[in-house]
């Protein structure tokens, strides 16, 4: 066993026992799909694994596990808003009813980090809200930091997305939204649940900014404090810009209340109907790919910086390679990590060092 | 001379907070009390009884008769009450959640000995607010609790006029941390949100309400800084009188009097040379005798081994007589107030009125004390509070005898016992209350039972009030889960924000920078070689309420750069096993001070084992004495600490070095 330097950058020799713990993917595919919980949990830890024997491990369960799945199957929730607006307790209570319908549901919630500067550590408080007190097999919850200070949600949540979509019928991403958050979930859910705080301005405000597109539904929650939340929602209603790319789609808005239990049922049903319109109008597999593309390349670019994707021949030349294969865009991802690789080695003499290095930039990001 | 010849005043009355294993033990502690001169009773109750659970409910166990005496049905009050005489027994009972439930049983005991309620006297602690802020007995949500509240004040007014319905503490805020301003500040909120709802349900009528304004006592803390202690209670005597009289219109002066017991600071109570307890706790009581016009009505004092584990029989008789001392031996109740007209007394009073005031106006600016706990706001004031306080203790800028400084010590009689100088209670004792209620339950009549019980629903679903349904259910035999349990499926329960969110960019670096900073990059350098970002859960298993611990661990662990996952107290220990494997954390932090760590630290290394988790090290703290944690140690555990490590950096980088080692990494050693 190496020593680890100060600097910990010797993560990859010293790893002998850490690899060895890293888990075989392809099995760990199999496991997944049977919904194993402690494989879920194995692959979620792999795929949040940054050393370079666990990207490749990464790309290869990803790949094991994708197929015609991932175009059609399941649905990918995302419900953002302001904190305290009751995202979690709105998806505890939307839980509730599915699970009483027998679906499935995996959740991903992601809580902010403190700047590097503050130590870049994480207070992960969702479990709770969003967890009925009793013990249940179909329920699935990983919280996770937002660890990207630009801003946005962090480059994980996307591949841990995919994977609860692989054994859960429903995956419910919460997010904090500020700005770049709603634009990467955008990027990331089928579906896009705005929770609005009544007497806030935030929703209008945010609707108005038209920085980005608008969400699918809008859920006005805390509807118990009656007359604010009414007025809140009317004024959402009003300023939903209807004229919007997809002209079949009516961004209905709903009164709910997570702590009264009302409206969620209602609520639930324009969630589901979003998703039946995208089928219909042959959208849900196109969204998914493209959603697949912007990923794939962000995570080429996170791990191999720009240079990277020089190397893999450029932007448009990935994004052309990954259209081509839409249901095995991560077996094709993981032939660009090795070509990249390779090509490191090959331009480079000392290659282990500038691949050291540049792992070690990307994780004090 | 002879001394005693003057006229003194009356002393207050001395309690000691007691019970254990069972009714029948418990009784017979009381009555050895009494005998000793004790002049009225302070019950402690078990968890489970605190929590609504009988003793044989999954989430009881471990608990049953350890931190206090388990009351599962009116035979159990009936033997804790053996002997003694309702009619002169003062009694108060710390009870909150389940307080109209322990109520009814006493009144039902009452009336089953021919005794006329109207003769009983006596508290039930019956101060929600405070369980959300720190003691953690809570069940209902805010709403449910407060009519509770407002029920059992409403009926006790008419049908048993010498209770005190309700004890609004401020103890509990500064045992998690509060200063004397927020004590002051959150008391009078909770008082006023209680006196509010009591008016908004119509019953009492305007001539009556002075007298439920009369019935309403304090709890307070009193801690080591006695001068500024003893002016908290002044500013408590004069914010009382003013706010019954301009809010609630309270004429008489009489009936405006701020009536108080205390129990003094136990958090300042240390584990290292534990004999220095006795001077603080002799000092903490000077605040509130001192000054007669401030003077407690009731006090009970914590034992020299506080930090150590529950008080023996003797340990109980040390603190009664350091009251004893106080009262019959000097000359504190020849005088009339001593403080009064002292100009530096005066100042100071002012100042902390005038921090309370514009901290209850922020509070009612807020919606209220209530609105104040939903949204976490005032959790998260105290949790700041609490984190000043450790921080200073850390630095050394506040000076603990003995833990921080003057470490040195000869070797103490007090602690060589082989009973490792703490109470042990009867391990037998939740099987055998579990056999009592079992018997219990096949000896009453279920026809009535479950009357009884339709009865309560009702109430509880209408607005008619819970005591008389109680009482009926107390006659009837039904158990305290039982009783908990209807109005569960009535109100839903609740848990409050943890308050650990509070944000460190508008605060100092904890402790020592240099060690902060360091700290930090161990983390993340070790989050480095391991992959992925330093995972942390804190976990807190069984009933056990002190969340103190667990909170300050999080928040540093947080600031020193881990993720952490914090889900506040009462889960199982299959929740928390649970909670490890979805969130893929590289190690479980558990604490544990109610006792019962032996049982749940094992039940949690066990279904971690069977979640595959046995490679994610367990590490635990809290109150767990020597002889335990070495048996903890050699079940597996990694690492114990207990209060007298009170620097948390350091336990940050053993946390480290821990992760390190079962991960195959080097330790780091002590940071410098
Ligand atoms: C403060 C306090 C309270 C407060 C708690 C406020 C809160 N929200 O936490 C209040 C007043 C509410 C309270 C109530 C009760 N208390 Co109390 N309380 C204490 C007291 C005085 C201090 C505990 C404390 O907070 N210390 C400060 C924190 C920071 O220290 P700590 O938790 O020990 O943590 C340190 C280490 O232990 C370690 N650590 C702890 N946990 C963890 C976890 C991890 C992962 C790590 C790494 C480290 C770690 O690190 C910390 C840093 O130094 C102790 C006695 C004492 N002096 O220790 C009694 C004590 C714990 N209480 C006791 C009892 C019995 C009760 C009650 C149950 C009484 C009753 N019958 O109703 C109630 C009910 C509480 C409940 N719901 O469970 C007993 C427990 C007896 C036993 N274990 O056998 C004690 C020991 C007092 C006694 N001698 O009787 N209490
Ligand atoms: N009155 C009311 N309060 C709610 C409702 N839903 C959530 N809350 C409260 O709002 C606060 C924030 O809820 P949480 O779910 O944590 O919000 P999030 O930050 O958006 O995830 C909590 O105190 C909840 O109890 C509701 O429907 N009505
Ligand atoms: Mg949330």
């Amino acid at each position: 066993m190496n020593a680890t330097g100060s600097n910990g950058l010797d993560c990859c020799s010293d790893g002998e026992m850490t690899q060895a713990n890293l888990p075989d993917p392809e099995q760990l595919a199999l496991r997944i799909q049977r919904g194993e919980r402690a494989a879920v949990a194995s692959g979620l830890n792999l795929l949040d694994n940054k050393l370079a024997d666990a990207r490749s491990r990464s790309a290869r369960l990803l790949a094991a596990l994708s197929g015609e799945r991932w175009l059609n199957d399941g649905h990918l929730i995302g419900v953002t808003g302001p904190p305290g607006a009751g995202k979690s307790s709105l998806v505890c209570a939307m839980i509730r009813e599915w699970r009483l319908s027998g679906r499935t549901v995996g959740v991903l919630a992601v809580d902010p980090s403190s700047r590097p500067e503050l130590g870049g550590g994480a207070l992960l408080g969702d479990r709770i809200r969003i967890k009925n007190s009793s013990h249940d097999e179909g329920l699935f919850i990983r919280s996770l930091a937002n660890r990207n200070q630009l801003g946005g949600v962090a480059s994980e949540v996307w591949p841990m997305s995919g994977l609860m979509l692989a054994c859960f019928d429903i995956v419910v991403i919460e997010t904090v939204g500020v700005g770049q958050t709603e634009i990467d979930i955008a990027e990331i859910a089928d579906t896009v649940c705005y929770v609005a705080q009544p007497a806030s301005g935030d929703a209008i405000q945010y609707l108005k900014s038209g920085i980005i597109e608008i969400p699918d539904v809008f859920a006005v929650n805390k509807s118990d404090l009656g007359a604010p939340a009414r007025k809140t929602a009317a004024e959402i209603a009003r300023s939903a810009p209807r004229q919007d790319r997809r002209e079949d789609w009516d961004y209905p808005v709903c009164l709910v209340s997570a702590s009264m239990n009302t409206g969620i049922k209602q609520l639930q049903d324009h969630i589901d109907r979003h998703r039946g319109f995208l089928v219909n109008a042959g959208l849900l597999g196109k969204q998914r790919t493209r959603h697949h593309k912007a990923w794939v390349m962000r995570l080429l670019k996170e791990e191999f910086g720009t240079f990277g994707l020089d190397l893999a021949g450029g932007l448009a030349a990935i994004g052309e390679r990954l259209s081509e294969n839409r249901s095995g865009q991560f077996a094709e991802y993981e032939r660009m990590r090795q070509h990249i690789l390779s090509r490191f080695k090959s331009d480079n003499s000392s290659s282990n060092i500038t691949i050291k290095e540049h792992h070690h930039e990307q994780a004090v990001i | 001379m002879v001394a005693g010849q003057k006229k003194r005043d009356q002393p207050w009355l001395m309690r000691t907070y007691s019970g254990h294993s069972s009714a029948k033990a418990s009784n017979t502690l009381y009555r050895t009390n009494l005998a000793k001169g004790q002049t009225g009773l302070s019950v402690a109750f078990d968890l489970p009884t605190q929590t609504g659970y009988d003793a044989d409910n999954v989430l009881a166990r471990g608990e049953v008769g350890k931190v206090g005496v388990p009351i599962s049905h009116i035979e159990d009050m009936d033997q804790l009450f053996d002997q003694i005489p309702l009619d002169q027994m003062n009694t108060a009972m710390t009870i909150n959640a389940t307080a109209p439930w322990l109520l009814a049983l006493y009144i039902g005991l009452a009336q089953r000995r021919g005794i006329d309620p109207k003769k009983l006297s006596g508290t039930t602690q019956n101060d929600i607010i405070k369980e959300y802020l720190s003691r953690g007995t809570y069940i209902y949500p805010p709403g449910p609790s407060m009519r509770l509240i407002a029920d059992t004040i409403n009926y006790t007014i008419t049908h048993v006029p010498k209770w005190n319905p309700t004890n609004i503490c401020s103890y509990h805020l500064q045992e998690a941390g509060a200063t004397p301003v927020q004590e002051l500040a959150y008391a009078l909120c909770t008082a006023m949100a209680v006196l509010d709802r009591v008016k908004a349900t119509g019953v009492i009528t305007p001539d009556q309400f002075p007298q439920v304004v009369e019935r309403i006592s304090f709890f307070v803390n009193a801690g080591i800084r006695f001068v500024e202690e003893c002016c908290k209670l002044r500013a408590f005597g004069e914010m009382w009188d003013e706010m019954t009289l301009n809010r609630y219109q309270v004429a008489d002066p009489k009936l405006r009097r701020f009536r108080y017991g205390v129990q003094v600071n136990s958090l300042g109570l240390t584990e290292p040379q534990p004999e220095n307890n006795v001077q603080r706790i002799v000092l903490e009581m000077l605040a509130v005798v001192l000054s007669k016009g401030a003077r407690a009505r009731a006090i009970q004092l914590p034992a020299w081994n506080e930090a150590m584990g529950l008080p023996r029989p003797w340990d109980q008789q040390w603190a009664l007589r350091i009251q004893q001392v106080m009262a019959f031996e000097t000359d504190l109740l020849e005088y009339a107030d001593i403080l009064d007209g002292s100009p530096v007394i005066a100042a100071k009073v002012s100042e902390l009125i005038e921090g309370a005031r514009t901290e209850i106006a922020n509070v009612e600016a807020q919606g209220g004390i209530v609105a104040a706990i939903e949204s976490g706001y005032i959790k998260r004031e105290l949790v700041g509070s609490h984190m000043n306080r450790l921080r200073a203790i850390e630095s050394g800028d506040l000076k603990i005898i003995g833990v921080n400084c003057f470490q040195e010590t000869a070797e103490s009689p007090l602690t060589l016992g082989s009973d490792g100088s703490i109470m042990k209670t009867n391990p037998a004792a939740e099987r055998e209350q579990i056999e009592r209620l079992q018997a219990h339950r096949k000896s009453r009549n279920d026809a009535e039972v479950r009357a009884a019980l339709q009865g309560l629903a009702d109430a509880a679903k209408s607005d008619e009030n819970i005591m008389p349904s109680s009482i009926r259910c107390a006659m009837a035999g039904v158990t305290t889960g039982e009783w908990g349990d209807s109005l569960r499926a009535v109100f839903g329960e609740f848990r409050p924000p943890t308050g650990i969110d509070i944000s460190i960019d508008s605060r100092e670096v904890l402790g020592k920078k240099d060690q902060v900073t360091e700290l930090r990059t161990r983390v993340a350098n070790t989050g480095t070689a391991l992959g992925r970002p330093l995972k942390l859960l804190v976990g807190k298993p069984g009933l056990d309420g002190h969340s103190n611990g667990a909170e300050q661990v999080a928040v540093k662990a947080r600031d020193v750069g881990f993720e952490v996952v914090y889900d506040g107290i009462r889960l199982t220990p299959q929740q928390i096993a649970q909670a490890a494997q979805e969130e893929g954390v590289h190690m479980v932090g558990l604490s544990i001070l109610s006792g019962s760590h032996m049982e749940l630290v094992e039940a949690v290394l066990q279904e971690m084992r069977t979640r595959d988790l046995a490679t994610v090290p367990v590490i635990a703290g809290g109150i767990i004495p020597q002889e335990d944690a070495e048996k903890l140690l050699s079940q597996g555990v990694h690492a114990i600490y207990t209060p007298k490590d009170f620097s948390l950096n350091t336990i940050m980088a053993d946390m480290v070095d821990v992760i390190r080692e079962c991960n195959g990494l080097e330790r780091l050693g002590l940071l410098q």
